[in-house]
């Protein structure tokens, strides 16, 4: 028996109003691993991770068509809750968006107190695994009780991706999680990333080719909608079958 | 073997309870039966004052003054230019003090005075209308008697922080390399100001103007004891003057069938005059956006 | 924020001239906003200085206001104002914010645009139209309710007791729902028109706050798996509720300070409240319907002395309102 790809696209084409802003992408991502998502800005990256977790249903005139299958069950499928679905993806935001009004710990447990847990000892014992992680723990556990915005730009984005961690995301989807941060942050939470792989799989848009390369294992090259390549990172770099990734790869254009 | 160890412990209380779903539904409904309740109001006072006003609002009641308590007939000219006069000479305060008010905060910003005046223009938005009537009351009353230009001042004074508050945020509106452009020409900063930057924001101003006005036409609180009223027409500020809102709610509270409609008329006459200021201006912002 | 840089002097004489003159010039207009305030609090001041001389204190805590007899103590009022303008908040608020919520998040563009235009007309209609719509359309059908349901022969015992305690100027917590009379006017009709009246407040503060909670803090709490209404509750407001209390109490200002519609409506009776249907008077109201009476300096300067309370009312309101709008909103998001 083969493993069930846990993301499947087929033929899917994302829409706002009348423009088309992803068209006909065909994609398959294994459990367990690390893709990413390249391309030139305004080419659909974030627009595409978006329809994984049916955020565009709150986008009004953004339009999804095609299949897409989490763990072989269709997302966007008749009687599917959009809220079901996200709670089983994880979303990393690109700027760090910790809710300030709440302290790192109900920050971090925010999602299961959605589901209703209440039980202190059961949320702490998630929050003390989700910030470990994301390897924040040893930073905040004397300051789980203090707000949020209390930690610095890169604590915090740790922070959220621990949010996301605590829910036990089958998927996490991390849109240029490191965009906003300093060059010491985005290594630690790149560094972080084959970790998180052992929990979940990850999809990361990154506009950072190198860094791409390090933590990814397979690549997925956008181009004005299209999906241009997909394929192994080391092959997609070294010897991309379209001259277009090769362009892009190369740098010489984007 | 579908589903890694810790997803399908996620799994099973992932699914969005039925709890859950249902406070949701009640949620959405009940706000959108309070903003119901919200606009009601507005509504039911609109069609009333249609109803019941709309009858009364003939010439008579723009070309004659009121009969005299217990006989019928009549109308409101008196209020209604005793109401335009005020205004007229309101404006004049209003726009002279508020204007200069805001070019003050948006262009001398690092002026030590500005955040005193700031902070006094924004506690003068919040006093009691009929507090300003006490005043005007005390300067002008004392001294000179009930009087229409009393009366003006005290609306003066209320249409003050409104239109400091507009032509403050219009003038920050206008783009620096606008200001630049004119420094570059060596014109003088106060040229800059008067020749482009208030050129630029005048429809800005001219809105914050129009509805301070649509604010203060409607106020009586404060000409109570200040323009006091006059059953006859009357152009001379230093005597007593009506006004709509005056009549209105003197009407209201008589016990006269009569005096009762031509309140509901300056009423629906006041709403209509108000409403269609506040729709320009509303129109006139949209249009410059 | 925007200051040119001062103008090197070899740029002529004249027109740094002009410029001076035309700042002072400026300054002396925008002064007039100060000189209105001072002269405002000197001109109350002095007027109410006899009444305060009078009775010092106690024209706060004092509940009997008794033109006839010369004694006049405020605290009947000022309850007034406070209970009116306290409860028409608990009843405006969660009306607003539900408004607000429906405009910047329920509604389609299509709809909201124009409800959010209705509640801003709400705001400007003027309060005598309020005080006439109170007074013709809302006191009737008060009055039929309180006719229907509380002085029917059933409740005749209990009627009869309330008078008797409300004779001895008393009242308890049973008798204080029971009507006085059947006329609809009084502190009830108040806070109903109150609330009405108070809502655009802080329904348009409220919306304007809602818009500006970023997109991000919503995004962060659907992609948890939140409903709509749990984004609301734990991302939109919690983010807002700074700007929302903010709200709240500019329209606790306006509530404080309202007059007409409240004078026409709550009956002026400055005898202690005993009944939500009795008849009741605010500071406000006390000056408009007794100020141009007053014939003797006292009564005229008590008077005054309410309008002084209720300049200082206002403007610590508004300044607590700011405080709070400048302490609580989040910040330190990177
Ligand atoms: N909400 C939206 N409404 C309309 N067009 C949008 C919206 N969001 C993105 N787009 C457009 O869709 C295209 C893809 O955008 P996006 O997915 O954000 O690109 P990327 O993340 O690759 O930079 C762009 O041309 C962008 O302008
Ligand atoms: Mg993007």
């Amino acid at each position: 028996m083969t493993a069930v790809p846990i993301l499947t696209a087929h033929d899917v084409n994302i829409f706002y109003g009348s423009k088309q802003a992803v068209k006909n992408v065909h994609l398959e991502v294994q459990r367990g691993s690390v893709n990413a998502l390249i391309g030139p800005s305004g080419c659909g990256k974030t627009t595409f991770l978006r329809a994984i977790n049916r955020m565009h249903d709150l986008t009004p005139g953004a339009r999804v068509t095609g299949k897409i299958l989490l763990d072989g069950e269709d997302v966007y499928g008749p009687g599917v809750d959009p809220v079901n679905m996200r709670r089983r993806v994880g979303m990393v935001f690109q700027k760090p968006n910790p809710f300030p009004t709440m302290s790192v710990f109900d920050n971090v447990v925010s999602g299961l107190k959605l589901a209703g847990i209440r039980d202190n000892k059961r949320l702490m014992e998630v929050a003390e695994r989700s910030l470990r992680g994301a390897a924040l723990w040893e930073e905040v556990k004397d300051r789980l009780k203090t707000p949020a915005t209390g930690l610095s730009g890169g604590q915090q984005q740790r922070l959220c991706i621990a949010r996301a961690l605590a829910v036990e995301p089958e998927i996490l989807l991390m849109d240029e999680p490191t965009s906003a941060l300093d060059p010491a942050s985005t290594a630690k939470i790149e560094d972080l990333m084959s970790e998180l792989k052992k929990v979940t799989t990850i999809i990361i848009v990154t506009h950072n080719m190198h860094q791409a390369a390090r933590v990814s294992g397979t690549t997925s090259f956008f181009l004005n909608g299209d999906l241009v390549e997909h394929g192994v990172t080391d092959q997609i770099f070294t010897s991309p079958r379209d001259e277009r990734t090769e362009a892009y790869v190369t740098g010489r254009f984007g | 073997m579908m589903s890694t160890a810790l997803s399908t412990v996620s799994r099973s209380s992932a699914k969005l309870s039925p709890a859950r779903r249902i406070r949701n539904t009640l949620m959405g409904g009940l706000i959108l039966l309070a903003t119901l309740a919200v606009v009601a109001p507005l509504i039911l006072i609109f069609l009333y004052l249609l109803r019941e006003g709309v009858g009364a609002l003939n010439l008579d009641f723009f070309t004659k003054t009121p009969a005299p308590e217990g006989e019928t007939g009549g109308g409101l000219l008196n209020a209604i230019l005793g109401s335009v006069t005020m205004l007229a000479m309101a404006s004049v305060i209003g726009v002279l003090v508020g204007v200069a008010g805001g070019i003050f905060l948006a262009e001398y910003p690092r002026h030590p005075l500005m955040p005193t005046i700031r902070m006094i223009s924004d506690v003068l938005a919040g006093i009691p209308a009929i507090v300003m009537g006490l005043v005007a009351y005390g300067l002008i009353v004392l001294v000179f008697g009930f009087s229409g230009l009393a009366g003006a001042l005290a609306l003066g004074f209320l249409m003050i922080p409104i239109v400091v508050r507009t032509t403050e945020e219009v003038l920050k509106l206008v783009p620096l390399n606008v200001r630049e452009a004119g420094l570059a020409l060596g014109l003088p900063q106060w040229l800059v100001i008067m020749r482009i930057v208030l050129p630029a924001a005048r429809g800005g101003i001219i809105t914050g103007v129009m509805l301070a006005l649509a604010r203060v036409a409607g106020e009586a609180a404060p000409l109570l004891f200040t323009a006091f009223g006059n059953p006859n027409v009357n152009f001379d500020p230093s005597k007593p003057m009506s006004a709509l809102p005056l009549e209105i709610y003197r009407g209201a509270t008589s016990a006269y069938d009569e005096n009762q409609r031509l309140a509901k008329a300056g009423a629906l006459l006041l709403i209509l005059l108000i409403f269609a200021t506040s729709m320009l201006a509303r129109y006139v912002t949209r249009q410059r956006k | 924020m925007i200051e040119p840089a001062r103008r090197p002097p070899s740029r002529g004489a004249l027109s740094s001239q002009g410029d001076r003159v035309f700042q002072i010039l400026i300054l002396a207009l925008a002064s007039i906003i100060v000189l209105i305030f001072l002269l405002s609090l000197y001109q109350l001041g002095r007027e109410s200085l006899p009444a305060l001389q009078r009775f010092g204190f106690r024209f706060f805590t004092e509940r009997t206001w008794n033109p006839v007899a010369g004694t006049y103590g405020a605290a009947t009022m000022i309850m007034g104002t406070l209970l009116t303008s306290l409860v028409a908040l608990l009843i405006s608020v969660p009306l607003a914010v539900a408004s607000a919520l429906f405009v910047a998040e329920y509604a389609p563009k299509w709809l909201a645009n124009p409800v959010g235009y209705l509640i801003e007309l709400l705001a400007a209609v003027p309060s005598v139209v309020y005080g006439l719509w109170a007074l013709f359309v809302i006191a009737p059908i008060l009055g039929k309710w309180q006719t229907a349901f509380f002085l029917n022969p059933d409740n005749v015992g209990t009627i009869t007791r309330c008078n008797e305690l409300w004779a001895s100027q008393q009242t308890n917590l049973q008798c204080f729902f029971v009507p006085s009379g059947a006329g609809g006017r009084g502190l009830a009709l108040a806070i109903i028109i109150l609330t009405v009246m108070i809502l655009p407040y802080t329904a348009s503060v409220a919306r304007d706050v809602i818009r500006l909670v970023p997109a991000d803090q919503r995004e962060a709490m659907y992609a948890l798996g939140a409903t709509k209404w749990e984004v609301i509750s734990r991302a939109i407001l919690p983010y807002a509720r700074a700007g929302i209390l903010g709200g709240v109490i500019l329209a606790l200002g306006r509530a404080l300070g309202e007059t007409l519609a409240v004078a026409m409506v709550i009956g002026d009776s400055q005898e202690i409240l005993k009944s939500l249907w009795g008849n009741a008077s605010t500071m406000a109201s006390v000056i408009a319907n007794q100020f141009g009476d007053a014939q003797e300096t006292i009564h005229r300067s008590s008077v005054v002395a309410l309008g002084l309370s209720l300049f200082f009312l206002s403007v610590i309101v508004n300044y607590v309102a700011r405080l709070i709008i400048a302490r609580l909103t989040p910040k330190g998001i990177q």
